[in-house]
């Protein structure tokens, strides 16, 4: 059973903070007490680095720390282990992807294709890319509404030489899922590959990569309950055999000579070099079993419903305009009529409410949605529908001279 | 100190009309755009000058209520001063915002803000447009 109360409970930030309400978990989660039980653990108990030490201390880390490869592998439906690359996070996990592929792949007139609803982190990079081999960066058209138009997608690759397809699976401003599946398919058939960023999706709703079949998928162990500095590089085996790391050092090299020549360790240790975030890869292990406790399809059921049911009180607020709702992700984006999101969202925090607002660093997006900065609220498992009732009571009688005192 | 209710009238009536907020295109004037501070406020400032002297500040973009209050009010301040009395302004607007003691007297309605230092949040919102124009006066300084 899904029981909220018992889940919040076991995060010390929610117990320490009795009157905060945290809707910005698209931004950073909060972590529960076993995340941090083993982070601790590992300075307390068992530090030592990995791979190296002839002690049985550094030997059961190395182990653990193999372990969480397996344990994310098992997370995202990827069968074989040797597929998890650990970076610093989902924004090294897409530059890895991006460096690699334009300089190994990408040829003058190739067309990377995304969109316009693409966080920094997947599109920045692609620039570069872009930049480096004469490649053009081409948008898929989308939905008014900003979701993915499937048959916009389909024309993409028409006399058009897509070599990748980078996309995020889940928006993170608009929350809508997109049809990674079919998205895949497409871009197979049409010999592309695809990067797909996780970094809202892996967090919220079950992820199959065999199933989607998925090229590169990057995400996040801080927005999944787990500790910062820590995040994955999904990619097919052999893909990761045809990449080159971005960063040459210990670990990642079996031999190498004088004359400059470098043997690479296999895959993934090659991309791994130097003293990796030990304690946040061991942090993540607890991360997943926490998550795969309470479960992934609950916890998008709830913050569906959640996220459902804030979209619809905004929705009979006059003063409110919603730009999405059926987020699975959690992630509900709005605006109050005359009022600049920063100065709302000011007012929110003097309330101790937290959300995001600004372009959410998908600054191609205003394009879409008409409006330069907005409000984001995010959910997760540990928000209830009592902390939604209380901003939408605290919204409805939001003025701009109440913004405004809030700095008086 | 000033009254909560004046500080709440002069920052709305300089965010819902302001004095100085106009896109300027004439070549006389110098300009900075200053959105690489944060990614939400998004401001040029016009500046005009001769011998050392401020003869017009505009600003054009899109900010919060404190950044487009605090510029405008600047704007309003520094009209007809020259860069040594301007400095001297935007000196005690900084002392204020960053709660140290500042000289009352020279900020007019700028008192307005005397308080925003307890929103750490914000007071990068109440300095962007005012480091923009401070950027102005030095470029005008370096060049003559």
């Amino acid at each position: 059973m899904f029981d909220v109360n018992k889940i919040r409970d076991s995060f010390p930030m929610i117990r320490n903070n009795p009157e905060l309400i945290y809707f910005d978990s698209s931004a950073t989660s909060l972590k529960p007490q076993c995340v941090i039980d083993t982070v601790v653990n590992y300075y307390e108990k068992e530090t030592a680095n990995i791979h190296r030490g002839d002690y049985d201390i550094s030997f059961d880390v190395s182990k653990a720390y193999d372990n969480t490869r397996k344990t994310v592998a098992g997370f995202i439906g990827a069968q074989d282990p040797n597929c998890i690359v650990f970076t610093s996070g989902a924004t090294a996990s897409l530059n890895t992807v991006a460096i690699n592929f334009g300089k190994k792949f990408l040829t003058e007139g190739d067309v990377i294709l995304t969109s316009e609803l693409e966080h920094a982190s997947n599109i920045l990079p692609w620039f570069k890319a872009a930049e480096e081999s004469g490649a053009k960066i081409e948008y898929v058209p989308l939905n008014v509404d900003g979701s993915f138009n499937l048959s916009e997608y389909v024309k993409c690759f028409e006399n058009k030489r897509i070599k990748i397809v980078a996309l995020p699976y889940v928006s993170n401003v608009l929350g809508y899922i997109n049809p990674v599946k079919q998205i895949c398919r497409i871009a197979h058939e049409n010999h592309a590959l695809v990067c797909i960023d996780g970094a809202q999706s892996v967090p919220h709703i079950p992820t199959n990569v065999k199933e989607d079949d998925i090229d590169f998928l990057a995400f996040s162990s801080h927005k999944m309950l787990g500790p910062s500095g820590v995040g994955v590089l999904y990619a097919k085996f052999d893909l990761l055999n045809q990449m080159d790391p971005i960063f040459y050092g210990g670990g990642s090299n079996a031999r190498f000579f004088k004359n400059g020549e470098i043997m690479l360790k296999n895959s993934p240790d090659k991309f791994e070099a130097g003293t990796p975030c030990i304690e946040g890869v061991l942090g993540l292990q607890s991360a997943i079993e926490y998550l795969e406790t309470v479960g992934m399809e609950k916890i998008s059921e709830h913050c569906e419903q959640l996220s459902n049911y804030f979209a619809d009180k905004l929705n009979d607020l006059a003063n409110v305009t919603v730009y999405n709702r059926g987020s699975k992700a959690g992630i509900v984006t709005f605006n109050l009529k005359q009022i600049f999101a920063q100065d709302a969202a000011s007012y929110f925090n003097a309330n101790h409410i937290s959300v995001r607002t600004g372009n959410h660093c998908a600054k191609l997006l205003p394009n879409i949605i008409n409006a330069s900065e907005t409000i984001r609220a995010s959910f997760y498992l540990y928000n209830t529908f009592e902390e939604i009732d209380r901003f939408v009571e605290l919204i409805k009688d939001t003025t701009i001279e109440k913004c405004v005192d809030s700095v008086l | 100190m000033m009254d909560k209710e004046i500080k709440r009238e002069i920052m709305l009536d300089h965010y819902n009309h302001p004095n100085n907020k106009m896109k300027i295109e004439d070549e006389r004037y110098r300009s900075i755009h200053n959105a690489s501070e944060s990614c939400i406020d998004d401001i040029t400032v016009y500046m005009l000058c001769e011998d050392k002297m401020i003869k017009d500040i505009k600003f054009d973009g899109i900010g919060c209520t404190i950044c487009t209050a605090s510029t405008d009010i600047m704007c309003d301040l520094l009209i007809g001063k020259s860069f040594d009395e301007a400095r001297k302004i935007l000196n005690e607007y900084y002392n204020m915002v960053d709660e140290k003691p500042f000289d009352e007297e020279c900020l007019d309605e700028a008192n307005a803000f005397d308080t925003l230092y307890q929103q750490a949040n914000r007071i990068k919102c109440g300095t962007i447009g005012i480091h923009a124009i401070e950027d102005l006066i030095n470029e005008y300084d370096r060049q003559q």
